[in-house]
């Protein structure tokens, strides 16, 4: 019911542009710094655990960089990257949208004839599905760049062969496959933010709880719909 | 004129109903101060947010100068809602906006206005509720009674015909309260709104009260106006009215010089 709420003709296309920008910086561009920080160390980490656990003569030391890519391309830049934005941009939804039902701000939306639904959880969906798939491209080049750094200053395996590695038998398919699955997390982390915040009865403490409750049940069916679309789009 | 006929609203308790108004019968006359006044948990709050479409009553008729809310559509209610204007307890000014911007909000959204316009309009608005200077605030930098004022600035800015005023001085000292019933007496009358205040505040109902609903566990208790209200023969109205010590006192005197109510329920 309450996406159907949602979901539909803004009362004003003025406001909602502005209000959807607004929530392209709040909810995306904000994000960046997070994003630049988590994908360069999981990038380093994976070439080196890979280097260090598949030391085998008869792998070809390319492999990698090879490996470092088919990880960030197919999971980390869309699945555990959604997953480590629930936290944060669910927990900000949640709260926010919580806050303004307890202190009646919803109510006073709804008493001057706006359907608050729309207003508010709208440019939210519409935002974070905007800018999720910028966020994940943002995520592969710098978990990239952290495998090639990596390489630099601990001279694990040489840069050259790195490259070579996250270059050789690239399959396009994969790119697309993590930006279709980041568009269904981005909804789903917005939607249920704000089923959650939007919900929320009592005080500060339910806010708390509801913002809590929405990182879970993000998380949780993030990695459901991990699962079937990983079974969908690749078998 | 707002008219209630025959409201009951019933609400989920566990396994059971438990039901809230019971056939209320009440006017709230254009242009005046009407008060709903009641003990805590006596079903205002619930009568008001009838009035508003917040809830929808079980039976019973709203009529909004003889419209029946109950049974407009969507988009009636909608158009319906552009006339009126609330002012909630804890205020509900829209923290990201300034003073200026909450006041404008409403005018944004619905106006045909040009920014211009809207930001004339919207300062008429503020400085008619003494905020001037406030304009660029954010509602976490103005004090209790200050945040009231942008509240009243907001409900009125799309000129409504009515306003509704969820305990207007809840959490304000008896000064800065007066001060806002003032400004609510005055933008009644100024503007001829019918303006429905949900209120405990005897000094409240004492000063401006010109048409008073007492609601006493979820029935119509008593109509009247706050110079009716000392002489009445009503157990409920007269333990609520004199619960304080002062309306005690000015009842008191009341009785010493002449006036005759016809019994007293709590008399000290």
């Amino acid at each position: 019911m309450l996406m159907l709420r949602s979901i539909g003709i803004p009362d004003k296309w003025r406001e909602f542009f502005k209000r959807y920008m607004g929530e392209i910086y709040k909810l995306g561009i904000d994000s960046v710094p997070l994003i630049l920080i988590v994908s360069l160390f999981i990038g380093a980490l994976c070439t080196l655990l890979i280097k260090l656990n598949i030391s085998n003569p008869l792998l070809p030391r390319y492999t990698v960089g090879l490996t470092t890519r088919e990880i960030i391309l197919l999971e980390f830049s869309s699945s555990i990257l959604c997953l480590i934005l629930s936290g944060k941009i669910g927990s900000n939804i949640a709260s926010e949208i919580g806050t303004m039902r307890v202190t009646e701000q919803i109510d006073a939306l709804d008493i001057m004839g706006i359907n608050s639904a729309n207003y508010l959880i709208m440019p939210k969906i519409a935002g974070l599905i905007t800018i999720m798939p910028f966020l994940v491209i943002i995520c592969m080049a710098t978990s990239l760049f952290g495998g090639y750094l990596i390489c630099v200053i601990t001279n694990i395996i040489d840069t050259d062969t790195y490259i070579y590695g996250i270059q050789t038998l690239f399959i396009e398919w994969y790119v697309w496959f993590a930006l279709i699955k980041s568009l269904f997390f981005a909804f789903i982390i917005s939607s249920i933010s704000s089923f959650y915040g939007y919900t929320v009865k009592g005080g500060s403490i339910e806010v708390g709880k509801a913002s809590t409750d929405a990182v879970v049940m993000s998380n949780i069916m993030i990695l459901l719909t991990d699962v079937l679309l990983t079974k969908l789009l690749m078998m | 004129m707002i008219e209630v006929k025959n409201v009951e609203k019933s609400f989920q308790d566990g396994d059971q109903m438990r039901q809230i108004l019971f056939g209320i019968n009440a006017k709230f006359y254009d242009g005046k101060v009407n008060l709903i006044i009641g003990q805590s948990g006596s079903g205002k709050t619930v009568l008001v947010k009838n009035l508003v479409g917040l809830f929808k009553p079980d039976s019973g008729e709203i009529l909004y100068d003889g419209r029946d809310i109950t049974k407009l559509d969507r988009k009636a209610m909608k158009e319906l809602r552009k006339e009126i204007g609330m002012l909630f307890q804890g205020s509900a000014l829209f923290d990201s906006e300034t003073v200026m911007g909450n006041v404008m909000f409403p005018l944004k959204m619905f106006s045909k206005m040009s920014t211009g316009e809207q930001r004339e309009r919207a300062q008429f608005c503020i400085d008619r509720v003494n905020l001037s200077g406030s304009e660029s605030k954010y509602p976490s930098e103005l004090s209790g009674g200050m945040q009231k004022r942008c509240a009243i600035a907001r409900a009125i800015a799309l000129n409504p015909k009515y306003l509704f005023c969820d305990e207007p001085n809840s959490g304000l000292d008896p000064k800065t309260s007066l001060v806002i019933d003032d400004l609510l007496y005055d933008i009644t009358h100024e503007f001829g709104i019918t303006t429905i205040i949900n209120t405990h505040d005897m000094n409240s109902v004492m000063g401006i009260g010109e048409n008073i609903v007492f609601i006493n566990k979820g029935h119509v208790g008593w109509i009247g106006n706050k110079d009716e209200i000392y002489d009445v023969d009503n157990d409920d109205l007269n333990n609520f009215v004199y619960a304080t010590d002062l309306f005690a006192d000015v009842r008191k005197y009341r009785l010493e010089h002449g006036y005759k109510p016809t019994r007293l329920a709590l008399q000290k």
